[in-house]
Protein backbone atom coordinates (compact mmCIF):
# COMPACT_ATOMS: atom_id res chain seq x y z
CA UNK A 1 0.00 0.00 0.00
CA UNK A 2 3.07 2.25 -0.27
CA UNK A 3 4.43 4.69 -2.86
CA UNK A 4 6.79 6.52 -3.80
CA UNK A 5 9.03 8.28 -1.74
CA UNK A 6 6.73 11.86 -0.33
CA UNK A 7 9.09 13.50 2.01
CA UNK A 8 12.54 13.38 2.12
CA UNK A 9 14.73 14.57 5.18
CA UNK A 10 18.15 14.47 3.96
CA UNK A 11 21.12 14.88 7.18
CA UNK A 12 19.10 18.04 8.79
CA UNK A 13 21.38 19.43 11.60
CA UNK A 14 19.23 22.17 13.49
CA UNK A 15 19.28 24.52 16.67
CA UNK A 16 18.38 27.79 18.27
CA UNK A 17 21.08 29.90 18.98
CA UNK A 18 24.73 28.15 19.67
CA UNK A 19 22.54 25.17 21.02
CA UNK A 20 22.01 22.33 18.16
CA UNK A 21 19.14 19.94 18.68
CA UNK A 22 19.58 17.93 15.54
CA UNK A 23 22.97 16.46 13.89
CA UNK A 24 22.88 14.79 10.47
CA UNK A 25 19.06 13.54 10.85
CA UNK A 26 18.02 11.90 7.40
CA UNK A 27 14.42 10.14 7.08
CA UNK A 28 12.00 9.22 4.28
CA UNK A 29 8.16 8.88 4.57
CA UNK A 30 6.68 7.10 1.53
CA UNK A 31 2.86 7.89 0.12
CA UNK A 32 0.08 6.23 2.34
CA UNK A 33 2.55 5.17 5.23
CA UNK A 34 2.35 6.26 8.79
CA UNK A 35 5.35 7.21 10.10
CA UNK A 36 6.61 7.67 14.00
CA UNK A 37 9.45 9.30 15.82
CA UNK A 38 10.13 8.44 18.74
CA UNK A 39 12.09 9.10 21.58
CA UNK A 40 12.74 11.02 24.93
CA UNK A 41 11.74 14.56 25.73
CA UNK A 42 15.01 17.02 24.31
CA UNK A 43 15.75 14.41 21.55
CA UNK A 44 15.13 17.16 18.96
CA UNK A 45 11.59 15.44 17.86
CA UNK A 46 9.58 18.73 17.58
CA UNK A 47 12.43 20.54 16.45
CA UNK A 48 12.37 17.82 13.32
CA UNK A 49 9.25 19.01 12.86
CA UNK A 50 9.11 22.90 13.24
CA UNK A 51 12.29 22.31 10.40
CA UNK A 52 10.11 20.73 7.87
CA UNK A 53 7.10 23.08 8.24
CA UNK A 54 9.97 25.85 7.96
CA UNK A 55 9.35 27.30 11.40
CA UNK A 56 12.79 27.44 11.47
CA UNK A 57 15.31 26.76 9.20
CA UNK A 58 18.19 23.84 9.00
CA UNK A 59 22.01 25.07 9.84
CA UNK A 60 22.62 22.26 6.94
CA UNK A 61 20.88 19.75 5.14
CA UNK A 62 17.56 19.69 3.17
CA UNK A 63 13.91 18.05 3.08
CA UNK A 64 12.39 17.36 -0.17
CA UNK A 65 9.02 17.54 -0.35
CA UNK A 66 7.78 15.07 -3.31
CA UNK A 67 11.02 16.04 -5.65
CA UNK A 68 10.91 19.91 -4.24
CA UNK A 69 13.37 20.87 -2.14
CA UNK A 70 11.86 23.22 0.78
CA UNK A 71 14.97 25.38 1.19
CA UNK A 72 13.17 28.25 -0.65
CA UNK A 73 9.91 28.19 0.23
CA UNK A 74 8.49 30.33 3.24
CA UNK A 75 6.71 28.76 6.20
CA UNK A 76 3.36 30.35 4.66
CA UNK A 77 3.62 28.23 1.41
CA UNK A 78 4.98 24.95 3.07
CA UNK A 79 1.06 23.87 3.25
CA UNK A 80 0.37 25.09 -0.35
CA UNK A 81 2.80 21.90 -1.12
CA UNK A 82 0.65 19.65 0.84
CA UNK A 83 1.89 19.18 4.30
CA UNK A 84 -0.21 20.26 7.04
CA UNK A 85 1.40 20.60 10.62
CA UNK A 86 -0.31 20.10 13.86
CA UNK A 87 2.07 21.43 16.25
CA UNK A 88 2.86 20.63 19.78
CA UNK A 89 0.20 21.65 22.83
CA UNK A 90 -2.24 22.05 19.92
CA UNK A 91 -1.88 25.76 19.33
CA UNK A 92 -5.09 26.67 18.08
CA UNK A 93 -6.40 30.45 18.14
CA UNK A 94 -7.99 30.44 21.66
CA UNK A 95 -10.17 33.68 21.18
CA UNK A 96 -11.59 32.03 17.59
CA UNK A 97 -14.60 29.88 17.44
CA UNK A 98 -14.15 26.16 16.66
CA UNK A 99 -15.35 27.12 12.69
CA UNK A 100 -13.13 29.85 12.80
CA UNK A 101 -9.97 27.75 13.76
CA UNK A 102 -11.10 25.22 10.63
CA UNK A 103 -11.76 28.51 8.42
CA UNK A 104 -8.00 29.34 8.86
CA UNK A 105 -6.70 25.81 8.38
CA UNK A 106 -8.57 26.29 4.82
CA UNK A 107 -6.94 29.67 4.40
CA UNK A 108 -4.42 29.13 1.66
CA UNK A 109 -6.63 30.01 -1.41
CA UNK A 110 -6.74 26.31 -2.79
CA UNK A 111 -8.18 25.36 0.08
CA UNK A 112 -10.28 28.13 0.60
CA UNK A 113 -12.43 27.03 -3.13
CA UNK A 114 -12.99 23.67 -1.18
CA UNK A 115 -13.69 25.36 2.66
CA UNK A 116 -17.46 23.59 2.54
CA UNK A 117 -16.91 20.40 1.39
CA UNK A 118 -13.87 20.44 3.48
CA UNK A 119 -15.84 20.98 6.42
CA UNK A 120 -17.99 18.81 6.04
CA UNK A 121 -15.73 16.02 5.78
CA UNK A 122 -13.85 17.08 9.07
CA UNK A 123 -17.28 17.70 10.90
CA UNK A 124 -18.59 13.63 9.84
CA UNK A 125 -14.88 12.51 11.19
CA UNK A 126 -15.80 14.27 14.04
CA UNK A 127 -19.14 15.13 14.70
CA UNK A 128 -17.83 16.68 18.60
CA UNK A 129 -16.68 19.35 16.52
CA UNK A 130 -19.96 20.66 15.04
CA UNK A 131 -21.73 20.65 17.66
CA UNK A 132 -19.10 23.44 19.36
CA UNK A 133 -18.88 25.08 16.12
CA UNK A 134 -19.24 28.63 17.80
CA UNK A 135 -17.24 27.65 21.02
CA UNK A 136 -14.38 29.51 21.86
CA UNK A 137 -11.75 27.50 20.69
CA UNK A 138 -9.95 27.54 23.96
CA UNK A 139 -12.67 26.95 26.48
CA UNK A 140 -12.91 23.05 25.27
CA UNK A 141 -11.49 20.16 26.77
CA UNK A 142 -7.62 19.04 25.95
CA UNK A 143 -8.93 15.84 23.33
CA UNK A 144 -11.25 18.51 21.58
CA UNK A 145 -8.88 20.50 21.42
CA UNK A 146 -6.63 17.99 19.90
CA UNK A 147 -9.88 17.14 17.54
CA UNK A 148 -10.04 20.40 16.73
CA UNK A 149 -6.23 21.16 15.86
CA UNK A 150 -6.59 17.90 13.68
CA UNK A 151 -9.53 19.24 12.32
CA UNK A 152 -7.60 22.35 11.31
CA UNK A 153 -5.00 20.42 10.08
CA UNK A 154 -7.01 18.26 7.42
CA UNK A 155 -8.87 21.99 6.31
CA UNK A 156 -6.42 22.31 4.08
CA UNK A 157 -6.47 18.79 2.05
CA UNK A 158 -2.90 18.00 3.33
CA UNK A 159 -1.15 15.08 1.89
CA UNK A 160 1.21 14.55 4.73
CA UNK A 161 0.05 15.22 8.56
CA UNK A 162 2.50 16.01 10.43
CA UNK A 163 1.72 15.69 14.18
CA UNK A 164 3.20 16.80 16.83
CA UNK A 165 3.29 14.67 20.55
CA UNK A 166 -1.02 14.93 19.80
CA UNK A 167 -1.15 12.86 23.27
CA UNK A 168 0.88 15.51 25.18
CA UNK A 169 -0.82 16.47 28.34
CA UNK A 170 -4.07 14.57 27.62
CA UNK A 171 -5.28 12.29 30.34
CA UNK A 172 -5.29 8.26 29.56
CA UNK A 173 -8.57 7.60 28.46
CA UNK A 174 -8.65 10.75 26.20
CA UNK A 175 -4.74 9.85 24.53
CA UNK A 176 -6.62 6.47 23.99
CA UNK A 177 -9.29 8.08 21.82
CA UNK A 178 -6.47 10.09 20.50
CA UNK A 179 -4.83 7.51 18.89
CA UNK A 180 -7.91 6.00 17.60
CA UNK A 181 -8.17 9.12 15.65
CA UNK A 182 -5.27 8.80 14.45
CA UNK A 183 -5.60 5.44 13.20
CA UNK A 184 -8.77 6.51 11.73
CA UNK A 185 -6.84 9.74 9.76
CA UNK A 186 -4.92 6.87 8.35
CA UNK A 187 -8.05 4.96 7.27
CA UNK A 188 -9.03 7.80 5.22
CA UNK A 189 -5.57 7.24 2.87
CA UNK A 190 -3.40 10.66 4.66
CA UNK A 191 -0.09 10.11 5.02
CA UNK A 192 1.37 10.98 8.81
CA UNK A 193 4.11 11.28 10.16
CA UNK A 194 3.81 11.73 13.95
CA UNK A 195 6.13 12.28 16.86
CA UNK A 196 5.77 10.74 20.06
CA UNK A 197 7.22 10.02 23.60
CA UNK A 198 4.47 7.57 24.59
CA UNK A 199 6.07 4.92 22.54
CA UNK A 200 4.02 1.73 23.24
CA UNK A 201 1.00 3.52 21.60
CA UNK A 202 2.26 5.49 19.23
CA UNK A 203 4.33 1.82 17.67
CA UNK A 204 0.30 0.68 17.85
CA UNK A 205 -0.59 2.90 14.78
CA UNK A 206 2.19 3.68 12.84
CA UNK A 207 3.88 0.73 10.08
CA UNK A 208 7.81 2.08 10.72
CA UNK A 209 9.45 4.44 13.54
CA UNK A 210 12.58 6.16 14.24
CA UNK A 211 14.50 6.21 17.47
CA UNK A 212 15.89 9.80 18.27
CA UNK A 213 18.07 10.32 21.32
CA UNK A 214 20.07 13.43 21.62
CA UNK A 215 19.69 14.90 18.19
CA UNK A 216 20.37 11.83 16.22
CA UNK A 217 18.97 8.66 14.83
CA UNK A 218 19.72 5.96 17.05
CA UNK A 219 17.41 3.12 15.41
CA UNK A 220 14.93 2.43 12.80
CA UNK A 221 12.50 -0.21 11.51
CA UNK A 222 8.99 -1.42 11.55
CA UNK A 223 7.09 -1.30 14.76
CA UNK A 224 7.10 -4.70 15.49
CA UNK A 225 10.83 -4.69 15.31
CA UNK A 226 10.85 -1.73 18.07
CA UNK A 227 8.64 -3.56 19.55
CA UNK A 228 10.86 -6.52 20.19
CA UNK A 229 13.93 -4.22 20.53
CA UNK A 230 15.74 -4.99 23.81
CA UNK A 231 16.92 -1.79 24.03
CA UNK A 232 13.57 -0.23 23.51
CA UNK A 233 11.71 -2.56 25.81
CA UNK A 234 14.42 -1.31 28.58
CA UNK A 235 15.25 1.90 27.75
CA UNK A 236 11.39 3.01 26.84
CA UNK A 237 8.83 0.27 27.73
CA UNK A 238 10.07 -1.01 31.55
CA UNK A 239 9.67 -4.06 30.25
CA UNK B 1 -34.25 44.60 12.00
CA UNK B 2 -31.95 44.40 9.11
CA UNK B 3 -29.17 46.19 9.87
CA UNK B 4 -28.48 47.81 6.56
CA UNK B 5 -32.14 49.49 6.75
CA UNK B 6 -30.81 50.54 10.15
CA UNK B 7 -27.14 51.91 8.80
CA UNK B 8 -29.09 53.73 5.87
CA UNK B 9 -31.49 55.19 8.49
CA UNK B 10 -29.13 56.42 11.20
CA UNK B 11 -27.10 58.06 8.47
CA UNK B 12 -30.31 59.43 7.04
CA UNK B 13 -31.07 61.10 10.34
CA UNK B 14 -27.37 62.21 11.02
CA UNK B 15 -28.15 63.87 7.56
CA UNK B 16 -31.41 65.99 8.35
CA UNK B 17 -29.33 66.94 12.06
CA UNK B 18 -28.06 70.85 10.12
CA UNK B 19 -31.76 71.27 8.86
CA UNK B 20 -32.67 71.35 12.48
CA UNK B 21 -31.35 74.77 13.15
CA UNK B 22 -28.16 74.05 15.39
CA UNK B 23 -25.86 76.60 16.29
CA UNK B 24 -22.52 76.83 15.67
CA UNK B 25 -21.00 75.33 18.89
CA UNK B 26 -23.66 72.27 18.37
CA UNK B 27 -22.25 71.77 14.51
CA UNK B 28 -19.06 72.36 15.61
CA UNK B 29 -18.92 69.15 18.20
CA UNK B 30 -20.86 67.48 15.77
CA UNK B 31 -18.22 68.11 13.00
CA UNK B 32 -15.16 67.48 15.54
CA UNK B 33 -16.80 64.14 16.84
CA UNK B 34 -17.21 63.19 12.95
CA UNK B 35 -13.36 63.58 12.24
CA UNK B 36 -11.98 62.15 15.15
CA UNK B 37 -14.55 59.39 15.17
CA UNK B 38 -12.86 58.39 11.48
CA UNK B 39 -9.47 59.02 12.56
CA UNK B 40 -10.15 56.72 16.11
CA UNK B 41 -11.68 54.23 13.40
CA UNK B 42 -8.40 54.33 11.19
CA UNK B 43 -6.78 53.80 14.25
CA UNK B 44 -9.14 50.72 15.52
CA UNK B 45 -8.91 48.64 12.01
CA UNK B 46 -5.40 47.97 12.89
CA UNK B 47 -5.69 48.39 16.62
CA UNK B 48 -8.26 45.82 17.36
CA UNK B 49 -5.59 42.95 15.93
CA UNK B 50 -3.34 43.67 19.01
CA UNK B 51 -0.60 46.20 17.31
CA UNK B 52 -1.17 49.18 19.37
CA UNK B 53 0.56 52.48 17.83
CA UNK B 54 1.27 55.29 20.15
CA UNK B 55 2.25 57.03 16.98
CA UNK B 56 -0.51 57.74 14.78
CA UNK B 57 -0.19 61.61 15.07
CA UNK B 58 2.74 60.93 12.35
CA UNK B 59 0.24 60.12 9.70
CA UNK B 60 -2.22 63.11 10.89
CA UNK B 61 0.90 64.96 10.81
CA UNK B 62 1.31 63.72 6.88
CA UNK B 63 -1.78 64.23 6.20
CA UNK B 64 -2.11 67.75 7.52
CA UNK B 65 1.39 69.16 6.88
CA UNK B 66 1.38 67.74 3.07
CA UNK B 67 -1.90 68.63 1.84
CA UNK B 68 -1.18 72.37 3.56
CA UNK B 69 2.21 73.09 1.89
CA UNK B 70 1.44 72.28 -1.15
CA UNK B 71 -1.72 74.29 -0.88
CA UNK B 72 -0.16 76.87 0.26
CA UNK B 73 3.28 76.92 -1.37
CA UNK B 74 1.69 75.89 -4.98
CA UNK B 75 -1.77 76.12 -5.27
CA UNK B 76 -2.12 72.47 -5.38
CA UNK B 77 -5.79 71.47 -4.12
CA UNK B 78 -6.35 69.36 -1.81
CA UNK B 79 -7.64 66.93 -4.41
CA UNK B 80 -4.75 65.80 -5.38
CA UNK B 81 -2.47 66.71 -1.98
CA UNK B 82 -4.37 64.30 -0.31
CA UNK B 83 -3.63 60.90 -2.53
CA UNK B 84 0.11 62.51 -2.44
CA UNK B 85 0.15 62.39 1.10
CA UNK B 86 -1.78 59.52 1.69
CA UNK B 87 1.04 58.08 -0.80
CA UNK B 88 3.41 59.51 1.68
CA UNK B 89 2.03 58.23 4.86
CA UNK B 90 1.81 54.59 3.73
CA UNK B 91 5.45 54.33 2.25
CA UNK B 92 6.38 55.60 5.98
CA UNK B 93 4.22 52.58 7.19
CA UNK B 94 5.89 50.07 5.07
CA UNK B 95 9.21 51.18 5.97
CA UNK B 96 8.35 51.18 9.70
CA UNK B 97 6.36 47.92 9.44
CA UNK B 98 8.35 45.84 7.43
CA UNK B 99 11.39 45.21 9.62
CA UNK B 100 9.12 45.54 12.45
CA UNK B 101 7.20 42.57 11.23
CA UNK B 102 9.52 40.42 9.30
CA UNK B 103 11.21 40.33 12.58
CA UNK B 104 8.91 39.93 14.85
CA UNK B 105 8.47 42.98 16.80
CA UNK B 106 5.34 42.60 18.70
CA UNK B 107 3.50 43.84 21.74
CA UNK B 108 5.11 46.58 23.59
CA UNK B 109 8.16 46.48 21.43
CA UNK B 110 5.89 47.66 18.76
CA UNK B 111 4.47 50.36 20.60
CA UNK B 112 7.74 52.25 21.22
CA UNK B 113 8.91 51.90 18.02
CA UNK B 114 5.60 53.63 16.91
CA UNK B 115 6.10 56.07 19.66
CA UNK B 116 9.47 56.96 18.39
CA UNK B 117 7.88 57.53 14.88
CA UNK B 118 5.29 60.44 15.92
CA UNK B 119 8.02 62.09 17.48
CA UNK B 120 10.34 62.03 14.55
CA UNK B 121 7.65 63.43 12.40
CA UNK B 122 6.96 65.81 14.96
CA UNK B 123 10.28 66.92 15.44
CA UNK B 124 10.83 66.94 11.73
CA UNK B 125 7.80 69.76 11.47
CA UNK B 126 8.82 71.63 14.36
CA UNK B 127 12.71 71.84 12.49
CA UNK B 128 11.50 72.87 9.00
CA UNK B 129 10.77 76.07 10.43
CA UNK B 130 11.34 77.60 7.08
CA UNK B 131 8.72 75.80 5.61
CA UNK B 132 6.21 74.85 8.22
CA UNK B 133 6.12 77.84 10.86
CA UNK B 134 7.97 75.37 13.41
CA UNK B 135 5.58 75.06 16.53
CA UNK B 136 3.83 78.04 16.55
CA UNK B 137 1.74 76.26 13.25
CA UNK B 138 0.73 77.15 10.01
CA UNK B 139 -2.53 78.68 8.74
CA UNK B 140 -4.15 77.36 5.51
CA UNK B 141 -4.26 79.96 2.99
CA UNK B 142 -8.03 80.77 2.96
CA UNK B 143 -9.93 81.58 -0.83
CA UNK B 144 -11.41 84.75 -0.70
CA UNK B 145 -15.15 84.54 -0.16
CA UNK B 146 -14.13 81.58 2.14
CA UNK B 147 -15.82 78.60 0.15
CA UNK B 148 -14.14 76.99 -2.79
CA UNK B 149 -14.64 73.23 -3.74
CA UNK B 150 -11.49 73.03 -5.75
CA UNK B 151 -9.49 74.32 -2.33
CA UNK B 152 -11.70 72.18 -0.16
CA UNK B 153 -12.63 74.96 1.90
CA UNK B 154 -16.49 75.82 3.25
CA UNK B 155 -17.25 79.03 4.51
CA UNK B 156 -20.97 77.62 5.83
CA UNK B 157 -20.00 74.68 8.65
CA UNK B 158 -23.19 72.75 7.44
CA UNK B 159 -21.35 71.48 4.14
CA UNK B 160 -18.25 70.58 5.99
CA UNK B 161 -20.36 68.46 8.25
CA UNK B 162 -21.86 66.71 5.36
CA UNK B 163 -18.07 66.12 3.91
CA UNK B 164 -17.23 64.77 7.70
CA UNK B 165 -20.58 62.79 7.45
CA UNK B 166 -19.42 61.30 4.35
CA UNK B 167 -16.08 60.11 5.39
CA UNK B 168 -17.31 59.36 8.86
CA UNK B 169 -19.30 56.64 7.48
CA UNK B 170 -16.72 55.56 4.46
CA UNK B 171 -14.41 54.88 7.33
CA UNK B 172 -16.79 52.95 9.14
CA UNK B 173 -17.95 51.14 5.76
CA UNK B 174 -14.17 50.28 5.10
CA UNK B 175 -13.77 48.66 9.02
CA UNK B 176 -16.71 46.28 8.06
CA UNK B 177 -14.80 45.23 4.84
CA UNK B 178 -11.67 44.62 7.01
CA UNK B 179 -14.37 42.60 9.47
CA UNK B 180 -15.91 40.61 7.16
CA UNK B 181 -12.66 39.77 4.69
CA UNK B 182 -10.03 36.63 5.65
CA UNK B 183 -7.55 39.10 6.37
CA UNK B 184 -9.30 40.00 9.90
CA UNK B 185 -9.19 35.98 10.48
CA UNK B 186 -5.70 36.31 9.28
CA UNK B 187 -4.75 39.03 11.85
CA UNK B 188 -6.43 37.09 14.82
CA UNK B 189 -4.52 34.18 13.90
CA UNK B 190 -1.09 36.06 13.92
CA UNK B 191 -2.33 38.15 16.76
CA UNK B 192 -2.51 34.79 19.00
CA UNK B 193 -0.05 32.84 17.23
CA UNK B 194 2.30 34.18 14.72
CA UNK B 195 3.84 30.43 13.79
CA UNK B 196 0.66 28.40 13.65
CA UNK B 197 -0.44 31.30 12.01
CA UNK B 198 2.15 31.00 9.39
CA UNK B 199 1.37 27.29 9.25
CA UNK B 200 -2.15 26.96 7.87
CA UNK B 201 -0.84 29.45 5.08
CA UNK B 202 -0.96 33.06 6.32
CA UNK B 203 1.56 35.46 5.29
CA UNK B 204 1.82 37.49 8.88
CA UNK B 205 4.43 40.40 7.64
CA UNK B 206 2.35 40.41 4.02
CA UNK B 207 -0.74 40.55 6.65
CA UNK B 208 0.53 43.47 9.14
CA UNK B 209 1.37 45.20 6.19
CA UNK B 210 -1.43 45.52 4.69
CA UNK B 211 -3.32 46.76 7.87
CA UNK B 212 -0.90 48.86 8.39
CA UNK B 213 -1.06 50.52 5.50
CA UNK B 214 -4.31 50.98 5.31
CA UNK B 215 -4.79 52.42 8.73
CA UNK B 216 -2.00 55.04 7.96
CA UNK B 217 -4.22 55.91 4.68
CA UNK B 218 -7.00 56.39 6.54
CA UNK B 219 -5.44 58.82 8.93
CA UNK B 220 -3.83 60.73 6.34
CA UNK B 221 -7.53 61.55 5.46
CA UNK B 222 -8.42 62.35 8.84
CA UNK B 223 -5.33 64.82 9.23
CA UNK B 224 -6.15 66.58 6.07
CA UNK B 225 -9.86 67.23 6.51
CA UNK B 226 -8.83 68.48 10.60
CA UNK B 227 -6.57 71.09 8.83
CA UNK B 228 -8.91 71.75 5.67
CA UNK B 229 -11.34 72.35 9.17
CA UNK B 230 -9.66 74.46 11.73
CA UNK B 231 -7.58 76.28 8.76
CA UNK B 232 -4.88 75.92 11.16
CA UNK B 233 -2.59 73.20 12.35
CA UNK B 234 0.28 72.65 14.82
CA UNK B 235 2.88 70.06 15.33
CA UNK B 236 1.85 69.61 19.02
CA UNK B 237 -2.01 69.57 18.43
CA UNK B 238 -1.11 67.41 15.01
CA UNK B 239 1.19 65.08 15.79
CA UNK B 240 2.11 65.31 19.28
CA UNK B 241 2.41 62.53 21.93
CA UNK B 242 -1.06 64.09 23.16
CA UNK B 243 -2.66 62.88 20.22
CA UNK B 244 -1.56 59.64 19.42
CA UNK B 245 -2.59 58.76 23.19
CA UNK B 246 -5.93 60.38 22.97
CA UNK B 247 -6.60 57.88 20.07
CA UNK B 248 -5.51 55.06 21.62
CA UNK B 249 -7.73 55.93 25.07
CA UNK B 250 -10.43 57.24 23.18
CA UNK B 251 -10.53 53.53 21.24
CA UNK B 252 -10.37 51.57 24.50
CA UNK B 253 -12.75 53.77 26.04
CA UNK B 254 -15.54 53.53 23.07
CA UNK B 255 -14.51 49.90 22.70
CA UNK B 256 -11.68 48.39 20.44
CA UNK B 257 -14.07 45.54 18.85
CA UNK B 258 -16.95 47.08 17.65
CA UNK B 259 -17.97 49.29 14.18
CA UNK B 260 -19.52 52.29 16.26
CA UNK B 261 -17.14 52.13 19.58
CA UNK B 262 -14.37 54.52 18.34
CA UNK B 263 -17.15 57.39 17.52
CA UNK B 264 -18.34 56.54 20.92
CA UNK B 265 -14.83 57.43 21.84
CA UNK B 266 -15.00 60.11 19.87
CA UNK B 267 -17.82 61.60 21.33
CA UNK B 268 -16.94 60.35 24.99
CA UNK B 269 -13.39 62.08 24.88
CA UNK B 270 -15.23 65.65 23.72
CA UNK B 271 -17.92 65.79 25.94
CA UNK B 272 -15.22 65.14 28.82
CA UNK B 273 -12.85 67.63 27.10
CA UNK B 274 -15.96 70.06 26.71
CA UNK B 275 -16.63 69.62 30.72
CA UNK B 276 -13.21 69.70 32.09
CA UNK B 277 -12.90 73.07 30.20
CA UNK B 278 -16.50 74.91 30.84
CA UNK B 279 -15.85 73.42 34.41
CA UNK B 280 -11.97 74.29 35.36
CA UNK B 281 -11.25 76.23 32.95
CA UNK B 282 -7.79 76.45 31.85
CA UNK B 283 -6.88 77.03 35.79
CA UNK B 284 -5.42 73.96 36.95
CA UNK B 285 -2.93 72.80 34.25
CA UNK B 286 -2.61 69.31 33.11
CA UNK B 287 -5.66 68.43 34.73
CA UNK B 288 -7.17 66.77 31.54
CA UNK B 289 -4.08 64.95 30.97
CA UNK B 290 -4.62 63.36 34.73
CA UNK B 291 -8.12 62.19 34.39
CA UNK B 292 -7.41 60.53 31.30
CA UNK B 293 -5.00 58.45 32.79
CA UNK B 294 -6.78 57.40 35.41
CA UNK B 295 -9.92 57.13 33.30
CA UNK B 296 -8.13 54.61 30.95
CA UNK B 297 -6.62 52.26 34.23
CA UNK B 298 -10.46 52.57 34.95
CA UNK B 299 -11.71 51.31 31.57
CA UNK B 300 -8.98 48.52 30.91
CA UNK B 301 -9.68 46.94 34.19
CA UNK B 302 -13.85 47.45 34.65
CA UNK B 303 -14.78 47.89 30.84
CA UNK B 304 -12.19 46.07 28.76
CA UNK B 305 -13.98 46.39 25.60
CA UNK B 306 -14.72 49.83 26.17
CA UNK B 307 -18.67 51.27 26.62
CA UNK B 308 -20.03 49.85 23.05
CA UNK B 309 -18.68 46.44 23.68
CA UNK B 310 -20.04 46.48 27.38
CA UNK B 311 -23.39 47.35 26.47
CA UNK B 312 -23.17 44.88 23.22
CA UNK B 313 -21.99 42.26 25.57
CA UNK B 314 -24.93 43.56 28.42
CA UNK B 315 -27.80 42.93 25.70
CA UNK B 316 -26.73 39.35 24.61
CA UNK B 317 -27.15 38.28 27.76
CA UNK B 318 -30.00 39.44 28.20
CA UNK B 319 -31.26 37.73 24.83
CA UNK B 320 -29.60 34.88 26.26
CA UNK B 321 -28.27 34.50 23.05
CA UNK B 322 -25.87 31.61 21.94
CA UNK B 323 -22.25 31.58 21.21
CA UNK B 324 -21.83 34.73 23.61
CA UNK B 325 -18.40 35.85 24.13
CA UNK B 326 -17.00 35.09 27.72
CA UNK B 327 -15.08 38.16 29.10
CA UNK B 328 -12.16 39.27 26.99
CA UNK B 329 -9.12 37.65 28.37
CA UNK B 330 -6.28 39.53 29.58
CA UNK B 331 -3.47 38.13 27.71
Amino acid sequence: MTGDVMLEVRRVSAGYGSFRALFDVSLEVRAGEAVGVIGPNGAGKTTLLRVISKIIAPSSGEVVMEGTPLGPVPAHRVVEMGIAHVPEHRRLFPRLTVEENLRMGAFHPEARKRFRERLDFVYELFPRMKERRDQMAGTMSGGEQQMCAIGRGLMSGPKLLLMDEPSAGLAPVIVQQVFGLVKRIRAEGYTVLIVEQNIQQVLQVVDRAYLLEVGTIKQSGSSAELLASPEIRRAYLGL
Amino acid sequence: MDKRILAVLGIAALAAVPQFGLGNYHLHLLITVLIWGFVYTSWSVMGRFGMVSLGHGAFLGVGGYVVTMLWNSFGLTPWVGIPIAIVLSMTMALLVGYPCFRFRIVGHYFALVTLALGEVVRLTIVGLRDQTGGSLGMTVEGVPGGTSFLALQFGERATFFYLALIVWAAGLWVWRMVDRSMLRYALEASSEDEDAAASVGVNVTRAKLMITMLSAGMTTIGGALYAQYQMYINPETISGIGISLQIVFAVIAGGLFTQLGPTVGAMFTLLLAETLRVTFGHDIHGLDGTIYGLLLVLFIIYMPKGITGSIAAGLVRRRGAPGAAPAAATH
